[in-house]
């Protein structure tokens, strides 16, 4: 027994949705029971914080951390865990680059709290009460995390060993990393990318592709896929062009566009960058020589088809991009988050 | 800081078009404002966004793409491809909350040195009423999870 490794998982700002993703190994899950101690893993079991900052340095063999940093509490965890642990994992997109909750960065923390607590329609707070960082009770102060106003990844506080991406990673990419780590193999370079391909998710995908120039783009409702065939052709948005594989292509399989959760291929800084490139590219206009003022109308009216471009482009990756977060004026009006 | 501020541009200036027409405007002793930082590029459609985007992360308050124009690619249509990106790019910088102004492109020959020069005079002139960009300093903040504009103090709730 003394010398199972010590196993640890933990979420920050996330869905859950990364600890199902590794529940859902199958029994494969028997294996990891078989061959770690469980030492902190709130989802699953009950530790408390005091018992991680109870272990030496180092104490964890191997620790996978998904959700963003979005609040000082998921800060202070990804501070402890990174000094308890000897492999830090970012596990899944959260992690890795800030997905889903990093599109918060579009707009401000005031402005997502004037949505969350005073004029969502299901909101009854006729006080206007907002949670406050310090609070005055009969038995004393009461102290809740801060909520920043930027997300970040989990890179951007600790200094991370790998990045398993996905949202959430796959259950057989996740099993071979568990593998590899049980029986002892070689890991890569801290710092690498692990449990992913390294082509871009088109190479893994079966649909049929041509030649692309598309007229307009369609938003998923408003247009029923032909099977078989390459989703963006279609002028349906798939970011498969600029997405790393590793899923299998599941979702464009299955008539969705990619959206790209597995990240940017390698040498790509910033994701949603190559997403503008490769939508830009098969953007049809026309045959060239035509007067200058109607291609940009041509170009415009097709622009104008795709809401949302930074959320289409950066849906996983706002944290990790060059830009990282929109600018927002003080005085709160937190626009910045609209076209 | 000077107490003056000095827009700077930073302009990727294709090989075949304006590249030339740079020189052109220099041999021909144009005057025109100093503020463009150029970089030779093979084809605006060299200019990935990624370029633009570290620009105005690492200090520039603006980017200028000058390239042939349309019909006039040594590349047949390397400069179409550099202007869709650039309208969908233009697009994305709204809402990041950068004005259309900070990017804009040019299409400017090898003989139009004067084009060019008009070209920054006026983007200098429009940075200038703009201000300065400042984006890791007033976006980015300290540590990125702190306040978003300067001056205006985190709000106190949390
Ligand atoms: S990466 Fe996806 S599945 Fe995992 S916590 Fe984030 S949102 Fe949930
Ligand atoms: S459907 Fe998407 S992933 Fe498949 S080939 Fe087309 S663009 Fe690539
Ligand atoms: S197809 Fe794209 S969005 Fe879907 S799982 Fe694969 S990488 Fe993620």
């Amino acid at each position: 027994m003394a010398d199972k490794g010590k196993f640890a998982m933990y979420w920050a700002a996330s869905c859950g949705g990364c600890e199902i993703a590794v529940l859902n190994i199958g029994e494969k899950i028997l294996d990891v029971d078989a061959n770690f101690d469980i030492v902190f893993w709130p989802c699953a079991a009950d530790f408390k914080y005091k018992d991680v900052e109870g272990y030496p340095d180092g104490y964890i063999d191997l620790c996978l951390f998904n959700g963003a940093i979005r609040t000082s509490e998921n800060e202070e965890m990804a501070h402890l865990l990174r000094q308890k642990s000897k492999i830090l994992v970012a596990f899944g997109s959260c992690a890795y680059e800030g997905c889903i909750p990093a599109l918060a960065n579009l707009t401000s923390k005031e402005a997502i709290f004037r949505t969350a607590y005073l004029e969502s329609p299901s909101t009854e707070n006729p006080d206007g009460v907002l949670p406050q960082p310090v609070t005055q009770v009969p038995e004393g102060e009461l102290h809740i995390p801060e909520f920043y106003e930027t997300v970040k990844s989990l890179d951007q506080v600790v200094s991370v060993d790998y990045y398993i991406p996905g949202c959430p990673p796959e259950p057989h990419q996740i099993i071979a990393v568990l593998d590899a780590i049980i029986q002892g193999a070689e890991l890569p370079p801290p710092g690498s990318i692990i449990g992913a391909g390294t082509v871009a998710v088109c190479e893994e995908c079966p649909l049929e592709k041509h030649e692309k120039a598309i007229k307009r783009i369609y938003r998923p409702y408003e247009k029923r896929p032909e099977p078989g065939i390459c989703l963006l052709e279609q002028g349906i948005i798939c970011l498969g062009p600029a997405t790393r594989s590793g899923c299998g292509a599941r979702c464009p399989q299955v008539g969705m566009g990619c959206r790209g959760c597995y990240g940017p291929l390698d040498g790509v800084e910033d994701q949603g960058a190559k997403f503008l490139s490769a939508i830009a590219s098969v953007i049809d206009v026309g045959e060239p020589g035509g007067e200058e003022a109607d291609l940009d109308r041509e170009i415009e009216a097709v622009m104008e088809s795709l809401a949302d471009p930074a959320g289409t482009f950066y849906r996983f990756s706002m944290a990790h991009s060059l830009l990282r977060r929109a600018r927002v004026n003080g005085s709160g009006d937190g626009e910045g988050g609209t076209a | 800081m000077s107490d003056t501020y000095e827009p700077v541009i930073v302009g990727f200036l294709c090989n075949w078009c304006s590249y030339r027409a740079a020189d052109l405007a220099g041999t021909s002793r144009l005057h025109y404002a100093p503020n463009m930082r150029p970089i030779r590029v093979m084809c605006s459609a060299r200019v990935d966004p990624q370029f633009v985007l570290k620009a105005l992360r690492e200090g520039a308050d603006g980017v200028l793409i000058a390239g042939c124009h349309p019909g006039e690619c040594h590349y047949v249509e390397g400069n179409i491809k550099a202007l869709r990106r650039y309208k969908l790019l233009q697009r994305l910088l709204a809402q990041f909350g950068i004005e259309p102004e900070r990017v804009q492109i040019v299409w400017a020959s090898a003989s139009e040195g004067n084009v060019l020069a008009e070209a920054v005079d006026r983007m200098v002139e429009q940075l200038r009423a703009l201000g300065p960009l400042r984006w890791q300093e007033t976006v980015l903040g300290g540590d990125g999870h702190g306040p978003v504009e300067a001056g205006e103090p985190a709000a106190e709730e949390v």
